[in-house]
């Protein structure tokens, strides 16, 4: 799966978990980018990520990801690209 | 909402949440509103979202307490001028292993762990007492689910020093308070974690990541079955199966295939499975939950199918056996009618899943599970939860006697020409009382089941009922009522608020059972009798429709009330000035 391709389904599973059809979420995107994004639905937002890529982070990812780039770097590195 | 019903895919419940809420939201259907507190000793964020959801596709909004991180026992034990002002009508108290925060250390002795468990089990009972003598309503109480790991493997759950036989010791003191406490409800997250899988349930992740005491992907299922206690508490359960015949409750096609050849009993793998399904709805007879039959067949096909001598469910096991070739919808609102049931009071179970898509089309409150293959039926209905027990009272259990005897009664009722000569036939006997402890729980659960019957639709817990029955403010009454083909149990009760010399009725209710018995007039008299015994000369009525109450509409004005006010909603307020020689109307029961 090419970086491009996760983006598109990132964008997806943001829209599905903020129920928020405009969101676009890039490298550089955070949680202070979203209004909804606080670290009640973090738990969430990872969930649903994890479930829709197939894959799992572990907590030393989860406590050290800082945007969406480095998330989707995991995913990459898991699924191979 | 399909999305919420079992078995629904929990990743996409917990994703599309803040979408399914607001569908929900967006839906005409009339709900209850409860203040539902939650005290938590772990995370507690994601459970009441999705317990929302749960709540609102069963019928009630939910507005929510929820306490600090992990504050369940200070905010039950102290002062909590928040919790007070929220005036909770149900409390749950959200703990788990993860708070038994000190175990025995292996291999030690008797007298120390039991000394341990008392300690454990006091600062739960005291923490339950406190709510009780403080918020007076319903608490539901997680039980304690193994932990993940086992120090001493096997030998955890035998060892009197094992963690697993320290919980399960634990579980058994819970079960015995719940046992002698009225209110007081178990949520039994230990069968939970054992059925979603203790490995994954326990994912360490969800509690050292984010204080969550099972995996978040387990919280659809988990918050599912505790939003049955709840709706059940606030009589929103299920009351009669509906079922199907061919392929639903025995294999093959009557009618088709002869009733030799249908597939029920021991003898083949596809027989048991369809005898176990039997066997598991009889149960339910048990339970109260009435049986009818609505089968597309002759009628002697579909007797005769019943009468397999390798079925478990009999004939006489139904109330109503439908078997035409009407539409199944159609048939479904006649049953609910006959039966004087709302159609949302029933579940449909049906293999055939055009059948299943007309109902759900014609019938909207009724429930249509989604059955799968044979051998998936009983799970799909027990983990749907639409008969959840949260009490049982002797009249659940009686219920199916009650309707068949009704039934007789009905057919007696053609052999006489005049209806007054019925009634009398009859030999009633009521028994109209102020509330007494035996009949508290019976009386909160008529208030919350009571849709049609039902002047102003006021629902009370059995502890407002107990509180009402204590005050010297209020008159109340219940009417039990017996005849030649059976008990009845109690079928009415009437409260009434006293000020100065008016009585105003905030509630008077009828099971429709007793429709047309002359209750509602003995019931009257004995609220006049009352009144006179205190000095009160005037009642006062009161009726606020609802989509389900027309039926008493013009019930005051029928027991002689005139009406001294309305409004464009079409509530009405009635006033009846007791005159001194008042004549009784109740005619035909013996009080």
């Amino acid at each position: 799966m090419t970086r491009e391709k996760i983006f598109e389904t990132l964008n997806e599973v943001f829209r599905d978990v903020f129920d928020d059809e405009s969101i676009v979420v890039e490298e550089e995107t955070t949680a202070d980018d979203i209004e909804d994004w606080d670290s009640l639905e973090h738990i969430n937002l990872v969930a649903a990520v994890e479930q829709e890529l197939g894959v799992k982070f572990t907590m030393g990812q989860v406590v050290t990801m800082k945007n969406v780039g480095e998330m989707v770097d995991i995913i990459l590195e898991q699924i191979g690209e | 909402m399909r999305e919420l019903e079992y078995p629904f895919d929990s990743e996409a419940v917990l994703k599309n949440a803040k979408k399914l809420r607001r569908l929900l939201l967006a839906e005409k259907t009339s709900r209850i509103r409860k203040r539902v507190a939650v005290l938590g000793g772990s995370t507690t964020h994601d459970i009441l979202r999705i317990l929302e959801l749960f709540l609102l596709n069963q019928g009630i909004e939910p507005e929510f307490y929820e306490s600090e991180y992990g504050q369940y026992y200070e905010d039950a034990m102290f002062e909590n001028k928040r919790l007070e002002a929220f005036q909770p009508e149900v409390i749950y108290i959200h703990t788990s292993s993860r708070n038994i925060t000190s175990f025995p250390a292996p291999g030690a002795d008797k007298a120390s762990v039991d000394a341990m468990l008392e300690n454990w089990f006091c600062r739960f009972q005291g923490m339950w007492e406190a709510l009780r003598n403080r918020y007076g309503c319903p608490v539901i109480q997680n039980n304690f689910e193994p932990p993940f790991y086992r120090i001493m493997g096997n030998k955890e759950s035998s060892d009197i020093s094992g963690r697993i036989r320290f919980l399960t010791r634990l579980n058994e003191r819970f079960y015995q308070y719940a046992d002698t406490h009225d209110n007081f409800y178990i949520h039994d997250i230990h069968y939970m974690a054992a059925s979603y899988g203790l490995e994954r349930w326990a994912d360490p992740f969800y509690w050292h990541m984010y204080k969550y005491c099972m995996c978040l992907q387990a919280i659809p299922e988990f918050a599912c079955n505790l939003s049955h206690i709840i709706k059940a508490i606030f009589g929103k359960n299920k009351k009669a199966f509906v079922l199907d015949l061919d392929n639903t409750l025995w294999g093959g096609i009557v009618g088709d295939d002869g009733v030799e050849n249908l597939e029920i009993g021991q003898e083949t793998s596809m027989g048991q499975v369809f005898s176990e399904f039997q066997t598991y709805l009889k149960a339910h007879k048990e339970l109260g939950v009435l049986l009818s039959v609505c089968s597309k067949n002759e009628e002697e096909n579909a007797l005769a199918g019943l009468a397999h001598p390798e079925g478990i469910l009999r004939p006489e096991d139904f109330i109503k056996i439908k078997a035409n070739w009407e539409p199944k919808s159609r048939n479904l609102a006649e049953i609910a009618q006959e039966l004087n049931l709302l159609p949302e009071s029933l579940v449909f179970v049906d293999d055939n899943p055009a059948e299943r898509e007309i109902v759900r089309s014609q019938l909207p409150g009724t429930a249509v599970p989604d059955l799968k293959t044979p051998e998936q039926y009983i799970r799909i209905l027990d983990r749907s939860g639409f008969f959840e027990v949260v009490s049982l009272s002797e009249d659940d259990r009686k219920r199916n006697e009650m309707y068949q005897a009704n039934l007789l009664r009905e057919r007696q009722q053609a052999h006489f020409a005049d209806y007054g000569e019925y009634l009398t036939s009859l030999e009633m006997k009521g028994t109209i009382k102020a509330f007494e402890p035996v009949y508290m729980a019976r009386i909160a659960q008529l208030t919350n089941k009571s849709n049609q019957f039902n002047l102003t639709t006021k629902r009370y817990t059995q502890s407002e009922i107990e509180q009402t029955a204590a005050s010297p403010d209020y008159i109340t009454l219940y009417g039990r009522l017996e005849d030649k083909f059976g008990d009845n149990g109690v079928v009415s009760v009437v409260i009434g608020n006293k000020r100065e010399k008016q009585l105003h009725v905030d509630l008077w209710i009828m099971s429709c059972r007793v429709l047309k018995r002359d209750m509602e007039y003995a019931m009257m008299d004995q609220l006049v009798e009352e009144c006179q015994s205190v000095g009160i000369s005037t009642i006062i009525g009161y009726y606020y429709p609802t989509a389900k109450n027309r039926m008493v509409k013009d019930f005051y004005q029928l027991q002689g009330f005139r009406q001294v006010k309305g409004d464009q909603e079409g509530n009405t307020v009635w006033q009846f000035d007791i005159p001194e020689n008042y004549q009784k109307k109740n005619r035909y029961i013996e009080t």
